[in-house]
């Protein structure tokens, strides 16, 4: 019968525009952009079609203009990657050390405010990450609110130079992407079950105790979770890092956007991006190896 | 040493850290609107309430047109998320498994995956090809660019509905002999459209939201809002930016509120 023989086939009929449009706006691209690494690039930015490992070779190491045979790491590329694997590293963690408390303080509020907790979290997340940015610069710049206020106070004669360092994208990063450690963190706290607080302290254990041997274990899992949601979009950084950190001071997503710009480089830049996709996929297969273990442990 | 007052879930200077985490997450965006009513060129010392960078924003032409641009991108690209996606969630929620399910999540999924900088030179690529070879140069690439990126945002309210509904009320049309599209037109329908207004209102936030891609996709004369405003950041900034922010964040914060209210009904 017609419908035997339809059975799937409607599904798929519904979700074909959708499809079309991701595979063309979204899937498809990043296909070229996998080809592009592989080709030699254009005078004018662009590409010629041939084949060449060129772009891969390039974001490692470099050439002598001189002497092609002499070849030596790609010092700048490198020190951009280290750039940006040490600045997300350190906002998941200024994430983590200021999120767990303030995850703590919300899950610990009666359930009646809980909710207003939670959407003041959630609201900056919802609001323009650019206009976020901007209003951290307008702290941080030479004639912003913090210099004015500690050369007020007689602190400082001459300003703190704050923008256009690592320390600003790092301030940045972890003001845009705060409540992606908090959400997670929380949800865990929501389900943590205090009798067994209650049994640790019970049993004498001090706070710290109760806090490392205790709660941590069970809140692990929002730990990871979280750490992975900032660590993914921080390694993918490119405005935070373009208004905050000037041009000396690059993260990959401007070395990406560089080749594609001035440097007229499209198969390096379609190389790095591809590097970038690397990172943030082996992240995700990180984390879902660890989800799959400890489901595997707990059941 | 008994302490009536023991509480098992108070951990000591937890309080004062989220305490200082909130202000610290509200007090630069306080900063930034307070300062937009500023009646000074600082951005630092305040020199009394006016209404003038506004005044100076609404009479901004380049800040009028980059705005309508991006409020009619944002309704075109959430309108057409929205459709395909209350389609793929009908079709992909409460059938069960088949064949090929987990590849349409995955591309679903995929623009919340992969960095938005990597998605951006990847539509760079494609549009200057295509603008080459078709010599077309219009809005259509921005709004099909932020129409795929708005389709896991607007899926997730909409699946999420549909998950929790009652399929009992459409057997139960369906026992009074109404045929699937009745069933679909008269129960599905309406009570899926909470879900439906849900999608719609975070696709468009996210469209509003989104400079990086529209960054590298487009033509010269398609700045939005945002990334006029990235543009402007680099020069010297005058509480107009200011004013212009608090703006776009009330949008933002009325979209979200309501997004709020409609998911929060739900429940009860």
């Amino acid at each position: 019968m017609a419908e035997a023989r339809e059975r799937h086939g409607w599904k798929w009929l519904l979700c074909t525009p959708a499809l079309i449009v991701l595979v063309a706006a979204a899937s498809g691209p990043l296909m070229i952009v996998v080809a592009y690494s592989f080709l030699t690039p254009g005078n004018m930015g662009g590409v010629e079609w041939d084949f060449t490992l060129e772009a891969w070779f390039r974001v490692f190491f470099r050439r002598d203009i001189f002497d092609p045979d002499a070849i030596t790491l790609n010092q700048a590329h490198l020190g951009v990657f280290g750039r940006s694997v040490l600045l997300s590293l350190q906002t998941t963690l200024l994430c983590a050390v200021l999120g767990f408390p303030t995850a703590w303080f919300i899950a610990t509020r009666p359930p009646s405010s809980r909710t207003l907790w939670l959407f003041l979290i959630t609201i900056p997340f919802w609001t323009n990450l650019l206009i976020r940015t901007f209003a951290i610069q307008e702290v941080i710049r030479n004639n912003g609110t913090i210099n004015a206020v500690l050369t007020g106070l007689g602190v400082i004669d001459s300003p703190l130079q704050m923008m256009y360092t690592d320390f600003a994208i790092l301030l940045g990063m972890a003001y845009v992407f705060l409540p992606l450690m908090v959400l997670p963190l929380y949800a865990a706290m929501d389900k943590l079950d205090f009798r067994l607080v209650e049994a640790g302290y019970d049993l004498y254990a001090s706070r710290v105790q109760v806090l490392w041997h205790v709660i941590l274990p069970l809140v692990k899992p929002g730990f990871i979770a979280g750490s992975i949601l900032v660590f993914i979009p921080s390694i993918g950084a490119y405005v935070t890092p373009r208004v905050l950190g000037g041009g000396r001071t690059m993260m990959l997503g401007n070395l990406i956007a560089l080749q594609f710009g001035q440097g007229r480089n499209w198969p390096l830049g379609a190389a790095l991006a591809m590097l970038m996709l690397i990172i943030v996929v082996g992240a995700l297969i990180f984390y879902l190896r660890w989800a799959n273990r400890e489901e595997a442990r707990n059941v | 040493m008994f302490n009536r007052n023991f509480s098992v879930s108070r951990l000591p200077g937890f309080g004062a850290v989220a305490v200082f985490t909130f202000v610290m997450l509200y007090l630069p965006i306080i900063i930034l609107v307070t300062f937009s009513f500023n009646a000074g060129v600082s951005q630092a010392q305040w020199e009394g309430f006016s209404l003038q960078w506004y005044q100076a924003a609404f009479q901004n032409d380049q800040v009028r047109d980059v705005s309508i641009r991006s409020l009619w991108l944002a309704l075109a690209a959430s309108g057409f998320a929205t459709v395909l996606s209350t389609l793929a969630a009908l079709g992909t929620t409460r059938v069960g498994r088949f064949p090929g399910q987990t590849m349409i999540y995955a591309l679903i999924n995929q623009p919340l995956m992969v960095p938005e900088i990597v998605t951006g030179v990847a539509l760079l690529i494609l549009v200057a090809f295509l603008k080459v070879q078709t010599g077309y140069t219009g809005m259509g690439y921005l709004v099909a660019a932020h129409t795929a990126f708005c389709i896991p945002f607007a899926y997730l309210p909409i699946r999420a509905r549909l998950e929790t509904m009652d399929i009992t009320l459409e057997k139960a049309a369906a026992d009074l002999y109404a045929d699937h599209w009745q069933a679909f037109r008269y129960i599905t329908l309406p009570l899926l459209v909470p879900g439906i207004l849900a999608g719609f209102m975070l696709g468009f936030v996210i469209s509003l939201d989104t400079v990086v891609i529209t960054e590298f996709v487009k033509s010269a004369g398609q700045d939005t809002l945002p990334t006029y405003m990235l543009g402007q950041l680099r020069r010297t900034i005058t509480p107009e930016m200011n004013a212009i922010a608090t703006l776009f964040l009330a949008l933002s914060l009325c979209i979200v509120t309501a997004f709020f209210v409609i998911t929060r009904k739900r429940g009860t």
